[in-house]
């Protein structure tokens, strides 16, 4: 086999934007990771207990009482953080940026110390506590281009970097630079109302380049200072009915309802 | 066992006190074969969960997301903490000359070298895969890979290595001469063992010269390292960006709550000792009502920095820290939390205030709640720091040990619990050239039996 690629001129760098205007709360998107990733399935009592691992997931939160009571679905995968703080303190080297932007683990590197998952200030990643088990029939299900995680070492969100990488053969093959439109994640994908957008930073025309700094655009905790190549686009609310929050009193007469 | 072989010499008062000293190098009771049975039996029962972790998985413990850490890192912390005792307080003794150290110095190097052997064990423990626990190390290796120079836990494992080695020649020096004083009095296979360790010891004046020299040496360098270990371990947690974690006084605070424990661990295994080896004559009330004092000043000096901790999260006011303060003032930590300020402060503080109750019984009784204490703080520093996440959804309060965290935490009390015990038996546990009066008292028992 000849070298891998050689890298062009152009190096991508890859990031999302998550609409939460169109976001439903569906949780396609977490189905669809699952199945691209072979992520584990943990069973009800490890769910019960925390166990659970989603590498994306739709965070739920209310705003305001009575009547305006508010859902918030957010998803949340990993942040892909230009500074990401989970990397540094790793002591075996495990997780690193790689050359196009993503925040990558090295399973066979890992030894389990979770450090890293302490420092995430997201909480975007995720223990292989067990051994977990597949049922007969989903085993045949299992995505060949996707290794299966062993006991002891963290997992997280790459964004399907075997979609990329494989993209990026192609290119290499067709001898042309790879497109940002050449590549979904799983997420994205699946979204039934379009709510994630997956593109290169690194291209000013493209998908994410063209809105990546407008002002509707916010990250997550950018008092951290991590500096995430995922944004989301605020939400935007009709002004009719005021929230309880912004105004104090003058939900008094309504009824409570509790989240 | 070999048969007492006391050659009969005038009697001296430093070999009367040889005698006593040596007496539990040659003779073993039936409590201690008993104690020791008990003891292995959990230690074995630990290793069999360490086991059981390692194979099934770290699922076997109470730890989930966002509480990666738990138990294990609380139970490094602390016996981080409890080597301090020994080494640090010996050493600061002997530099400022302090003369009632003598019955003490051993006994305390002795417990930093056993609590750091156990503490380091546990960053392994701990491990996903602890079957890679070398990877940690920079060894040479075929595909050029170093570990990360830049986590903490990278450091951890050098400034401990570096302790460990520090504290175990501390603790070795001053045993040249008595080990020589063993090798006199012992047959066959202690002799043989006495002999290699004391290294040729004839107490001539240019071994005491350098000897000296090597003990002061050793006591200035040691107490530098102990320092930087225990801040080095607070970086674990002060280097992360974890709310409550990120916080610059928990360099000192470490260290003194490390201070803190060691002494009453000292404390505690000083009565033990005392009472087991009748070693009444040589501990006197005295050394522990001067313990007592200095625990005094820890105990002020701890609650000088909790509330500074405390004091600086709740003026602050960060929404962040203040969840954390929270669940620990009046949350779900609360108990534990209050548990923690009486058992560190409320109860010892008045036992080591007034002379009346500074007796051996009220020290023994605020170290114990001082080592609850002081363990209730390391868990209450990792826990709720992890539970208590920035973004509310991530936040997680259903952390409880499991039966694995439990046992291998009982297990490596017991392990310091035999350790001391083997070590009693090989090593007198009281320098006896420092009691007699120094050097010229053991000097001429040891020319020219070889």
């Amino acid at each position: 086999m000849s070298q891998p690629k050689v890298k062009s001129a152009h190096t991508p760098r890859w990031g999302m934007i998550i609409d939460l205007n169109a976001c439903t709360g569906c949780s396609a998107c977490m189905v669809a990771c699952r199945a691209e990733n072979n992520i584990a399935i943990t069973g009800p009592k490890e769910a019960a207990y925390n166990g659970t691992i989603q590498w994306m997931r739709i965070e739920r939160t209310w705003k305001g009482r009575g009547r305006d009571i508010r859902v918030e679905n957010r998803p949340v995968n990993c942040q892909q953080c230009y500074d990401a703080p989970c990397e540094p303190v790793c002591p075996v080297l495990a997780t690193y940026t790689n050359d196009e932007g993503v925040s990558v683990q090295v399973y066979n590197r890992c030894v389990g110390t979770r450090y890293c998952g302490l420092n995430c200030p997201y909480q975007g990643r995720f223990f292989n506590w067990f051994d977990y088990a597949w049922a007969p029939t989903m085993e045949v299900q299992l995505n060949p281009d996707v290794t299966r995680r062993t006991r002891g070492i963290m997992e997280k969100c790459s964004f399907c970097i075997q979609r990329i990488t494989a993209a990026e053969r192609q290119a290499e093959l067709e001898k042309r630079p790879v497109r940002e439109t050449d590549i979904q994640p799983a997420c994205a994908q699946s979204c039934p109302a379009q709510a994630l957008h997956f593109g290169d930073l690194n291209n000013p025309d493209g998908v994410l380049g063209t809105v990546w700094n407008a002002p509707g655009l916010e990250v997550l905790l950018p008092e951290v200072g991590t500096r995430p190549k995922v944004r989301y686009a605020r939400r935007v609310r009709p002004l009719r009915a005021p929230l309880a929050e912004s105004t104090g009193n003058s939900i008094a007469s309504a009824p409570e309802v509790k989240a | 066992m070999s048969s007492p072989a006391i050659a009969a010499s005038p009697a001296t008062e430093s070999r009367a006190a040889a005698e006593t000293l040596l007496k539990p190098l040659q003779f073993t009771g039936k409590m201690y074969r008993r104690m020791s049975i008990l003891l292995l039996a959990v230690i074995g029962w630990g290793m069999f969960c360490f086991l059981y972790q390692a194979f099934v998985g770290l699922g076997v413990t109470g730890l989930r997301r966002p509480v990666f850490w738990g138990f294990f890192v609380t139970d490094f912390v602390f016996w981080i903490g409890i080597s301090h005792a020994g080494t640090l307080i010996s050493a600061i003794l002997r530099l400022t000359n302090a003369t009632w150290r003598f019955a003490v110095t051993r006994a305390a190097e002795a417990i930093t070298v056993f609590a750091l052997m156990i503490g380091g064990l546990f960053p392994i423990v701990h491990l996903g895969r602890p079957w890679l626990f070398f990877w940690l190390a920079p060894y040479p290796n075929e595909r050029l890979i170093w570990p990360n120079f830049r986590s903490p836990l990278e450091w951890d494992f050098f400034a401990i290595s570096t302790y460990i080695t520090a504290s175990t020649i501390y603790l070795f020096l001053p045993l040249i001469p008595d080990l020589a004083l063993a090798r006199d009095r012992a047959r066959g296979w202690r002799q043989k063992l006495y002999r290699s360790l004391s290294m040729n010891w004839q107490g001539t004046q240019t071994q005491w010269h350098k000897l000296e020299l090597a003990i002061q040496l050793m006591a200035a360098v040691v107490i530098g390292v102990a320092v930087s270990v225990h801040t080095i371990v607070s970086w674990d947690f002060a280097m992360a960006v974890v709310p409550s974690w990120h916080s610059t006084i928990f360099g000192p605070y470490f260290v003194a709550g490390a201070i803190f424990s060691g002494i009453a661990a000292l404390i505690i295994i000083m009565a033990i000792l005392r009472r087991v080896y009748h070693l009444e004559a040589y501990l006197t009330p005295k050394h522990f009502s001067n313990l007592g004092k200095l625990l005094l000043t820890m105990t002020l000096l701890w609650g000088y920095f909790v509330t500074n901790e405390l004091i600086t999260t709740w003026y602050g006011n960060l929404p962040d820290e203040m969840s954390t303060f929270w669940s620990k003032i009046s949350g779900h930590y609360a108990p534990l939390f209050w548990t923690m300020v009486i058992c560190n402060f409320l109860i010892p503080f008045p036992i080591l205030a007034l002379k009346r109750l500074r007796t051996i019984t009220g020290t023994v009784i605020a170290s114990i709640t001082i080592i609850i204490g002081m363990w209730l703080e390391r868990f209450l520093i990792v826990v709720p720091g992890a539970a208590n996440q920035r973004l509310s959804f991530n936040s997680w309060f259903g952390y409880y040990p499991h039966w694995t965290e439990i046992s291998i935490t009982l297990a490596t009390l017991s392990a310091m619990a035999l350790l001391y015990m083997g070590f009693s038996k090989l090593f007198p546990l009281i320098s006896i050239w420092e009691l007699g009066g120094g050097k010229h008292a053991a000097a001429p028992e040891t020319g020219g039996t070889q």
